[in-house]
């Protein structure tokens, strides 16, 4: 009985999950083109190794770099900020928790095309910021500037995602420890400090980890906002886009698996540390 | 914490930059072509017009865009509730050799990212004749690993009293299933039908590769395409944008409740 409720699930989890995984791996050890599937060779490490050499690879690995180092500490002092918010004594609680979540609900082409609307060089944003006396820009096609855009961006459609996260932590620590620090005379910064941020730290370390995980996933902003190059000159190009690109645009098809199992190992190694830290919920 | 005045201004100045982008979108969208770049038009140089071009457009299968987008939403969020809910189930209620291998399969390629497998899945589902097709586009998206991880979690918590007393009254495994355990799981489904849904309905990367026809397109790929080809029509282009977002903002609202409970629990979990 048991194997016919799972039969679906083990069927796709066969053929499309577990099968491409180990077909993925196999790859990443060859020289193949999709285009030419009989040339395929036996390359033992090369792909990893060019992957090293490779500088348009290290471009998209450092530039995923600082799009994470840039993302995840923003995105998750603003969760924590507006979770404090919605779940303070304010009036239209309601009304600002949806405001806040909305972004998260749009994609992100909806989202990019918006964007690349708003920070085109004659839109909103230039027109807000020569108020303040600052020149112009094409922000998307500005090589200093497209990088950092598009993390503004990021923060702007995911932060709603991690403040409902906050807000259900905060919601389970217990009122008597802040009402037992009040009757010791706490103020309000003293609970802040002493209570609400170490009870939110198992919070804080899950949505830290979920975060980087995300970030080095980025693909579509990049894709629709540079027109699938990650322009200008590479300053939007991440590891996902790169992989893409060269899976199927240049069809080095083995040498995209060697950079997607790369990508894997680092995600794994974030996951096994977060499954570490969370190991007693995931037990039999 | 801080001083009254300085909370609202930041509290409200947020709301502001959230919602303020959707706004200025949606009055783009309605503005005449000279109009864009102007920062503010009075009301009756406002139209319908960039919606009824973009619909009825003869330069490319909008209507068709948003069509397939949905029947393919729909398909996949439906197979995942099927599929999954019996899967996890299985794994939380019914004893069977395998059972633990099959968990933690599961929970072992809930680790591997999705990009893994982009090339091996194209190369396979090409074999297959699938790519620019609806099979391509729905069937190796019907499971999903962690809706049925989820799941089994929540099965876990239903008492077993309640399937016990569905056997004494004679139902069978896939009876107490559906009439027992099933509508036990309202909330978790809803859950899993909200993400499930907006994921798909949002999703790029794929759909981007696997179709190469401007009629098997959904929105998000056909927006995508509209806007590298329509560069200077940004009122059109919004207006499209508009019909990817508005539905899903609309059931935002009405079911923002279970929505923001879902993600909290899916979220921890």
């Amino acid at each position: 009985m048991g194997y016919l409720f799972t039969l679906p699930v083990i069927v796709s989890l066969a053929v499309f999950l577990i099968g491409p995984i180990f077909y993925a791996f196999f790859l990443s050890f060859q020289s193949f083109t999709f285009l030419n599937p009989e040339g395929a060779e036996f390359v033992g490490l090369d792909n990893y190794i060019q992957m090293f050499q490779d500088e348009r690879f290290r471009r998209a690995l450092l530039n995923t770099s600082i799009y994470s180092l840039g993302v995840v500490p923003v995105q998750v002092s603003i969760a924590l900020m507006l979770a404090l918010i919605v779940n303070s004594k304010i009036k239209g609680k309601t009304f600002f928790r949806v405001a806040y979540f909305l972004p998260t609900v749009t994609s992100t082409v909806a989202v990019s095309v918006m964007f690349l609307f708003l920070f085109k060089k004659d839109g909103l944003v230039n027109h807000f910021l020569a108020l303040f006396g600052i020149p112009a820009r094409s922000w998307f096609d500005d090589v200093t500037f497209a990088l950092p855009s598009i993390m503004m961006m990021a923060v702007w459609s995911t932060v709603g995602q991690f403040m409902v996260i906050y807000l259900a932590g905060l919601q389970d620590i217990p009122d008597d420890l802040y009402e037992a620090a009040q009757i010791d005379g706490a103020n309000r910064w003293q609970q802040f400090w002493h209570i609400t941020l170490p009870m939110l730290k198992p919070t804080t370390f899950f949505i830290v980890v979920m975060s980087i995980i995300g970030t080095f996933q980025v693909f579509d902003q990049m894709y629709v906002i540079s027109g699938g190059d990650g322009g200008p000159l590479d300053a939007t190009l991440t590891v996902v886009l790169y992989l893409y690109n060269k899976a199927f645009k240049d069809f080095e098809m083995g040498y995209a698996s060697a950079i997607a199992f790369f990508l894997f190992f680092v995600i794994l190694i974030l996951t096994l540390i977060q499954r570490k830290f969370f190991g007693e919920e995931m037990r039999m | 914490m801080l001083t009254q005045p300085l909370f609202y201004v930041i509290v409200i100045g947020y709301a502001v930059v959230t919602i303020g982008p959707f706004l200025w979108s949606v009055f783009t969208s309605f503005k005449m072509t000279p109009d864009i770049n102007t920062l503010w038009v009075p009301l009756e140089r406002l139209t319908l017009e960039n919606y009824e071009n973009i619909v009825l457009s003869d330069e490319y299968p909008f209507a068709r865009w948003f069509w397939n987008s949905l029947l393919v939403a729909v398909i996949v969020t439906a197979g995942n509730v099927v599929f999954n809910s019996m899967a996890g189930y299985a794994l939380a209620r019914i004893p069977f050799p395998g059972r633990k291998a099959l968990f933690l399969t599961i929970l072992a390629v809930m680790m591997v990212p999705g990009q893994v497998i982009l090339v091996p899945m194209y190369i396979l589902l090409s074999n297959f004749g699938w790519i620019n097709t609806y099979a391509g586009l729905t069937i190796p998206f019907l499971t999903q690993s962690f809706g049925i991880f989820l799941m089994r979690q929540f099965f876990l918590s239903i008492p077993r009293e309640l399937e016990e007393a569905g056997f004494l009254d004679g139902l069978s495994r896939w009876g107490v299933f559906w009439r027992i355990v099933m509508p036990l799981a309202k909330p978790a489904l809803a859950a899993q039908v909200i993400f499930m849904f907006l994921g798909n309905w949002n999703s790029f990367m794929w759909p981007n590769l696997l179709t190469t026809s401007e009629e098997m397109y959904t929105l998000p790929v056909g927006l995508n395409s509209l806007y590298g080809e329509y560069d200077a029509f940004w009122n059109h282009v919004l207006a499209g944008a508009m019909f990817m977002t508005v539905p899903m903002i609309i059931v935002f609202l009405i079911f923002q409740r279970h929505f923001i409970k879902g993600l909290a629990t899916t979220g921890i979990k």
